[in-house]
């Protein structure tokens, strides 16, 4: 079998024993839920409801006039409670609205099938990703609509669909591969429609040999799709390492795929496209794994967004004795949490509680300039330089030796023998960077 | 739930393996050399290892002390120093040697730069040549290994014509380690074992060794040293010992890839011209030395290109 690759990389343990085999269940769904106004890169929406108001499963609540955005549903039935600022996962207060449910599980009027996809046109297709609010699942939540509508100077020609999923702990996309790879090729499919490609690959690392060949399986009859089984290695997930490892293509430095003739989507993407063509219902739900050494049951659950973490741990069987850190998203690129009164949003793929001795931030100690960190990194740089740069606030040696080109994927902090924190002097150096440029 | 969540910028993965880690592996690695030594030189080789190793740690202990640092010797560093110093010295040397010499690694070479990682030789390498220069007779001083020490010179010495009235000793002397020469350069098959090691635990990389006795092997060829002569240049001496544990220290060899193996050719070339065109028969310390200042100069010029890099500006 062919492997592809790209250069560099770690390999942290996997961690995914625990919920590999555990089927997607169905979390219950929550009495109140609270929806940030902003899950998305791009501009905040406005809310539809005021306080009072009834709510159905699947209306829209929130709405943006900007282009990159996108719109916000209700995940339960119910009435509007609250609009305010909340904790959000992402690290800041966001304006949320909370909804308290009334037990009906109405689902709203305008949640109806699309129609078949050879009769929708490539503008349709686009429209009802939209309007489904449909985000990058992976994580990092940009608005697919956005994605999948490149200028007319950047021709596409590949579409690859990301189930590498490198994160230790996660399998919120191999299961979803392995119980519904039939969304996974729909919603492919609907993208290679939008962008009038003929080529589509599902990248998937070689760790999850019951996904590559269930997803083989799926596409049989497809001759325009293709498996792409990658090695198994961190950041393999990162989308310009799965291009560069399935079709050889470099995205240029401060660019996007999109300028190597590529769209990339996660697999969570795909099925969600694919249910808002064929059901209608916009993204109201995802796959969670909620794993790690604090959690009792680790599982995968299918959450409604807007359930607070809080309520999905209590359904994992809640923490054990010694938590120390919870994250959201996978260990290497995930955020770390000072609560659990925070909601499930559309880019959460992951909860992970760690006990105190998994959490515990190891001792620094001085570089010993063994250079793991240059010979692993993804993107070819200088982690030691740049993060020391960074630490004497000479941030324009630091932009000299391309501190902006980092990816932020952590395999630098990860290798270190020494436990420096390199990557988070390296975020400093990025940031005072960025709003230097701004300035001048 | 308690308030006592701790919040860290991520990765919240890290990787096994730490300093202590990593010294300890070269401290196995070079477990069977060291026993060999023993065998070879007996009582002297254990006199002059304890001392060196003992005075590298006190004298770290003190120093850091002394200048209101946290104390480190837990990351062992300090005795793969002087384990290393010690496998450079003769076996007839007296007790003092090493004990000087391993005190001069320490304060001089490693702990007036910084201390760990910022040292910009070899500390046991700058020592090493601080004490050919300064007592050369004593350093130079070879015993035949066994209970029975006798003068003798090395393969590489009765090579080079130095020492006229020597006699080749069979090739599989060199690779047991049943030669005259320092404590732990005799036996090259234990050492380069070691090497193995290392390599199969990511301490090292390939790079160095490989480039260094490479570079080696083939300029010495390329001299007009016949085929035979070339193996005793490869596994006499302090080649193996120079390119596995030497060269490839972490603070005073370049972090790029290409860097690396420029530095390994450069102590190579060095360590052939020393040895054939200069009118001393060793020629890796002072090679590997050379190359360690020239090691921050390398990295600036070999630079990877950033990911990505070339297509922007085409």
């Amino acid at each position: 079998m062919k492997r592809f690759t790209f250069r560099g990389g770690v390999h942290p343990p996997h961690f995914k024993k625990a919920t590999e085999k555990l089927s997607v269940e169905k979390a219950k769904i929550p009495q109140v839920v609270t929806i940030p106004l902003q899950q998305h890169i791009g501009a905040p929406c406005e809310p539809l409801v005021k306080v009072g108001d009834k709510v159905k499963i699947g209306q829209k609540i929130g709405q943006a006039n900007a282009f990159v955005s996108a719109p916000i549903h209700s995940s339960i039935a119910g009435t509007v409670k609250k609009i305010a600022s909340f904790d959000s996962p992402t690290g800041s207060k966001v304006q949320c609205i909370v909804i308290e449910s009334d037990g009906s599980n109405e689902v709203h009027e305008d949640v109806r099938a699309k129609g078949e996809l050879h009769n929708l046109s490539k503008k349709e297709i686009l429209e009802i990703i939209k309007e489904a609010g449909i985000t990058g699942m992976g994580g990092a939540g940009f608005p697919t609509h956005v994605k999948l509508s490149p200028p007319p100077d950047k021709p596409i020609d590949t579409v690859i669909i990301n189930g590498a999923e490198c994160e230790p702990f996660l399998t919120a996309d191999h299961r979803m591969m392995l119980e519904h790879p039939e969304k996974v090729v729909f919603g492919l499919k609907a993208i290679m429609k939008v962008l009038d490609v003929r080529k589509g690959f599902i990248g998937i690392e070689d760790n999850k040999p019951d996904a590559i060949k269930v997803m083989e399986e799926a596409v049989m009859n497809e001759p325009d799709i293709d498996v792409a089984p990658v090695r198994t290695k961190y950041p393999q997930g990162d989308e310009k390492r799965l291009i560069n490892a399935i079709t050889g293509r470099e995205v240029p430095s401060g660019g996007l795929p999109m300028d190597v003739g590529l769209v990339v989507n996660n697999v969570g993407t795909a099925a969600a496209i694919c249910d808002a063509i064929k059901t209608g219902m916009p993204v109201i739900e995802r796959v969670v794994t909620i794993s790690g050494s604090a959690i009792n049951e680790p599982k995968n659950l299918l959450v409604r967004i807007g359930t607070s973490f809080k309520e999905v741990i209590e359904q994992c069987g809640g923490y054990k004795s010694d938590l120390g850190k919870l994250i959201s998203g996978g260990p290497m690129m995930g955020f770390a949490q000072f609560t659990d009164e925070i909601p499930v949003i559309k880019g959460t793929s992951g909860i992970l509680a760690l006990n105190k001795k998994d959490a515990k931030i190891p001792d620094e100690q001085p570089c010993i300039r063994c250079g793991k960190c240059v010979s692993i990194c993804p993107v070819n740089l200088e982690p030691l330089f740049i993060a020391k740069f960074s630490q004497k606030r000479l941030y324009d040696e630091a932009e000299k030796y391309h501190a902006l080109d980092c990816i932020e994927c952590g395999s630098c902090s990860f290798i270190c023998p020494s436990k420096r924190k390199l990557l988070q002097s390296i975020r400093t150096g990025k940031r005072e960077i960025i709003s230097k440029r701004k300035k001048s | 739930m308690d308030n006592n969540l701790i919040a860290s910028s991520s990765p919240h993965l890290r990787s096994k393996q730490t300093i202590s880690s990593v010294m300890l592996d070269v401290l196995i690695a070079l477990l069977p050399a060291t026993l060999a030594s023993i065998w070879f030189f007996r009582f002297s080789a254990v006199k002059l290892i304890v001392l060196a190793v003992v005075t590298a740690v006190v004298t770290e202990i003190i120093c850091q002390k002394a200048m209101k640092r946290p104390v480190t010797v837990k990351d062992l560093s300090a005795v793969v120093t002087g384990l290393l110093l010690a496998f450079n010295i003769p076996a007839s040397a007296p007790w003092w040697i090493p004990v000087v010499g391993s005190a001069f690694a320490i304060i001089i070479v490693k702990q007036l730069f910084g201390g760990l990682g910022h040292n910009f030789m070899n500390p046991a390498l700058g020592a090493r040549a601080m004490l050919l220069a300064s007592w050369p007779v004593i350093m130079t001083n070879w015993v035949s290994p066994g209970a029975d020490a006798v003068s003798t010179a090395t393969p590489l010495a009765i090579l080079s014509g130095e020492a006229a009235d020597g006699t080749l000793p069979p090739l599989s002397d060199l690779l047991l380690g049943n030669i005259g020469g320092s404590l732990g350069e005799t036996s090259a098959i234990l050492l380069i074992l070691g090497g193995i090691y290392l390599l199969y635990r990511g301490v090292i990389n390939w790079r160095i060794p490989l480039a260094y006795i490479g570079t080696v092997a083939v300029l010495t060829l390329a001299f007009g040293v016949g085929f035979n002569d070339m193996l005793y240049h490869l596994f006499a001496g302090g080649l193996m010992l120079g390119a596995f544990y030497m060269a490839t220290d972490y603070s005073s060899s370049p972090v790029t890839s290409l860097g690396q193996i420029i530095f390994a050719v450069g102590c190579g070339l060095l360590t052939v011209v020393i040895r054939l065109k200069g009118g001393y028969p060793e020629g890796v310390s002072y090679s590997i030395l050379l190359m360690n200042l020239a090691a921050p100069l390398i990295d600036k010029y070999t630079r990877p290109k950033v990911f990505g890099e070339v297509k922007q500006s085409a």
